[in-house]
């Protein structure tokens, strides 16, 4: 089950990319030939059919257990948004968790870089660089801390986990640093109203996190980027002989997640209208486990961009159900807990299973 | 593989650029707001110069407004003392990183040593070990289970903040008439003691007018946290009447999602006394209409009693001639008739 497209209708990778070598790299990776139920991205409600029946029930619980406020169709309405909305920052620092993680690696930094990056643009608010200047610094901090993260796992030869546990720490120091432990209260009213924004009835957020979503598919599963992505995570080695330039493409791995982290960071900044160095505590936890719920290989070769975002929304929907019914976080933690381990264990038999039906080796 | 072509070089150099462009951009330093007592401008005989008392201090180095105040409220009361010497020492990240730390600074043997431990129960015996060498210890805000682990205890009164605050919401509600009223509550982190003393006030003091918390949603003192249960709450609760909020610092979030949902139609009580939060009730145009206090102030007050404690000195008002071994602060409610008073203690 992978991203790497040998379907027929997928236009021919303009230069400088040899085609010839990403069919190799595809070739070289030992992936089966595409069953239906396993076609890239193609049907990705069948795909998460245990995602999306999680979601259904989650639904009919919150129906069931507050009847008046789902008699309500406008508060219906807006308790979508609500948990989209919830799910938005959260939502664009997975897709970057994702590609690192179909990628082979994984990012532990994430939320020390969206409080970097949140911390110094509203610093740079306060000297009025004006909103562009504080999306701009957001998004570069991002990427910069993203390429850091990236030249020391492919260029300083440093495990994954260890070079972005250390830019956990590291990040965090720095972002408490340059805020001098206060809270930054953003001041600038263009950032804050994007978070109350609508545009044609769909939340500013919405339409973000639904943009980097479509972006991410692209990316993963109609570009080479995204294929060869699949084969670096997938066999290092046979990448490599396929010509695929291995360390750059890990480096470029992590600056896009650099990249997201930035995004959410202006996402969160203007929801809370302010960004102080604690902030986005414990998202690496909530994107990898949404990521690997939503499908993807934690040891890297596959997954898919929609799985990832059914994760965080059964997460976003469980804290939203927990919260109507007055239930303590302590008992949503234990679910969510219970939820990740169902979920991959749900998916590995499913695996398991058809491989043995099929007589075929899938991984 | 590491083949270094003049682009990538060019490359690498732009980033590295644009890091110390931007680095060379964020150099301003959050404004310090510090509250300091010295009794200089009084004919209180402590306020003159005695004998010279080194204090050595140690707090978490923190990424909360309030623990940042802390340490920049003791700083500057010690600078404010000719005869007083300050040697802080970072308590790193943890409860062993600060047991470590503070060792080191009972080695130095400073005359007194003022201390907010990360946990009082975790830390009490550097508390005891500091006592043993016959250096007093200031312990500031989190106790130590321990009588002889400290000379003073200096704290600030999570219960009382919890009563205060239900006490305002309860008057407020009964003067508007509401006999049935919807509540709702957000915490700090859950699981410390001091947020369950916050809450436990809190419904003592609903309960003596028949009121309860209709939903609690924790969050973690951070903004982005408080605006999320704070979201939260408002989808569950299509009306409130009344809504406390544990900690300021992640009250502008709090504020920030109320503003999103487009509800005013309840009144809102926070937690602490920050800047922020005194003008909000100031202007008067949000839900916010009351904080109760836990100042930061302490610190600076625990540095004065340091440094009595040294000299051997009593507190002048008091009939004792020498500084008591507990004080806790009461927890006052600012609202709009008063927030022009309580300004300067705003951190």
């Amino acid at each position: 089950m992978t991203e790497q497209s040998t379907k027929p209708g997928v236009p021919a990778q303009s230069p400088p990319v040899d085609p010839a070598i990403t069919r190799e790299a595809a070739e070289t990776t030992a992936q089966p030939r595409q069953s239906w139920w396993k076609s890239d991205g193609a049907e990705p409600v069948r795909r998460n059919l245990g995602l999306v029946g999680v979601l259904v029930v989650l639904v009919i619980i919150g129906v069931v257990t507050r009847p008046e406020l789902y008699g309500n169709a406008s508060w219906v309405t807006d308790n979508v948004w609500t948990i989209l909305q919830q799910a938005s920052a959260i939502g664009v620092v997975t897709v970057g968790m994702t590609f690192v993680i179909i990628g082979g690696g994984i990012d532990l930094s994430v939320g020390a870089i969206v409080a970097v990056a949140g911390v110094w643009s509203t610093t740079l608010a306060t000297q009025s660089y004006g909103a562009a200047g504080m999306i701009f610094t957001a998004i570069v901090v991002g990427i910069v801390v993203g390429l850091v993260n990236g030249l020391l796992v492919s260029y300083g030869r440093l495990v994954p986990f260890i070079a972005t546990l250390a830019m956990m720490v590291a990040a965090r120091g720095l972002a408490a640093q340059i805020s001098g432990k206060q809270t930054q209260v953003s001041s600038n009213t263009t950032i804050n109203d994007i978070a109350s924004t609508k545009v044609l009835g769909i939340p500013m957020l919405v339409i973000i996190l639904a943009l980097v979503v479509a972006a991410g598919w692209v990316l993963l599963n109609r570009t080479t980027f995204g294929r060869r992505t699949v084969a670096v995570g997938g066999n290092v080695e046979a990448a490599r002989l396929a010509g695929i330039n291995v360390r750059l493409h890990t480096v470029l791995l992590y600056a896009l997640s650099g990249l997201c982290c930035g995004i959410a960071a202006i996402m969160l900044t203007s929801q809370a209208t302010s960004a102080q160095a604690a902030m986005a505590n414990l998202y690496e936890l909530d994107a990898i486990a949404a990521a690997i719920i939503g499908g993807t290989l934690l040891s890297g070769g596959r997954g898919t961009i929609i799985g990832a975002l059914f994760g965080v929304l059964v997460f976003s929907t469980i804290t939203n159900l927990f919260a109507i019914n007055n239930l303590s976080t302590e008992v949503q933690n234990m679910v969510k807990g219970g939820i990740i381990v169902a979920a991959v264990l749900v998916q590995q038999f499913r695996y398991r299973s058809l491989t043995q039906l099929f007589g075929r080796k899938t991984a | 593989m590491i083949d270094l072509s003049r682009r990538r070089i060019l490359f690498g150099g732009a980033a590295l650029g644009a890091g110390a462009v931007l680095t060379a951009c964020t150099s301003n330093t959050p404004s310090e707001n510090t509250q300091i007592n010295t009794n200089a401008d009084s004919d209180n005989k402590n306020a003159a110069p005695g004998d010279k008392v080194v204090i050595g201090f140690s707090a978490p180095a923190a990424d909360h407004g309030w623990v940042a105040a802390i340490t920049n409220n003791a700083k500057a009361q010690a600078a404010a003392y000719k005869d007083v010497e300050f040697r802080s020492v970072a308590a790193g990240a943890d409860a062993a990183a600060q047991r470590a730390a503070v060792s080191t600074l009972i080695a130095q043997k400073p005359t007194v040593i003022v201390l907010l431990p990360h946990d009082g129960k975790e830390l009490n015996a550097v508390g005891l070990q500091a006592m043993q060498a016959g250096i007093p210890v200031v312990n500031l805000d989190r106790a130590f289970p321990d009588q002889g682990a400290y000379r003073l205890q200096i704290k600030g009164d999570n219960f009382g903040m919890g009563l205060a605050a239900g006490a305002y919401i309860g008057e407020q509600l009964k003067a508007k008439g509401i006999s049935n009223p919807i509540i709702g509550e957000i915490p700090g982190i859950d699981s410390l003691e001091l947020t369950q003393e916050r809450t436990r006030g809190f419904n003592q003091a609903l309960a003596t007018y028949g009121f309860k918390v209709a939903n609690r949603r924790p969050a973690d003192f951070t903004a982005d946290g408080g605006q999320r249960a704070a979201t939260d709450l408002l989808r569950a609760l299509p009306k409130i009447d009344a809504l406390w909020n544990h900690d300021d610092d992640q009250g502008i979030g709090v504020l920030a999602a109320i503003n999103q949902a487009n509800r005013k139609e309840f009144i809102m009580v926070g937690g602490a006394g920050s800047k922020q939060a005194i003008d909000t009730i100031k202007a008067d145009n949000t839900p916010l209409k009351a904080t109760v206090t836990y100042s930061p102030s302490m610190a600076s007050s625990a540095i004065s009693l340091a440094r009595l404690i040294g000299q051997g000195k009593g507190m002048s008002d008091l009939v004792e001639l020498q500084v008591p071994k507990e004080i806790t602060l009461a927890s006052e409610t600012i609202t709009k008739e008063n927030a022009e008073q309580y300004g300067k203690l705003g951190f």
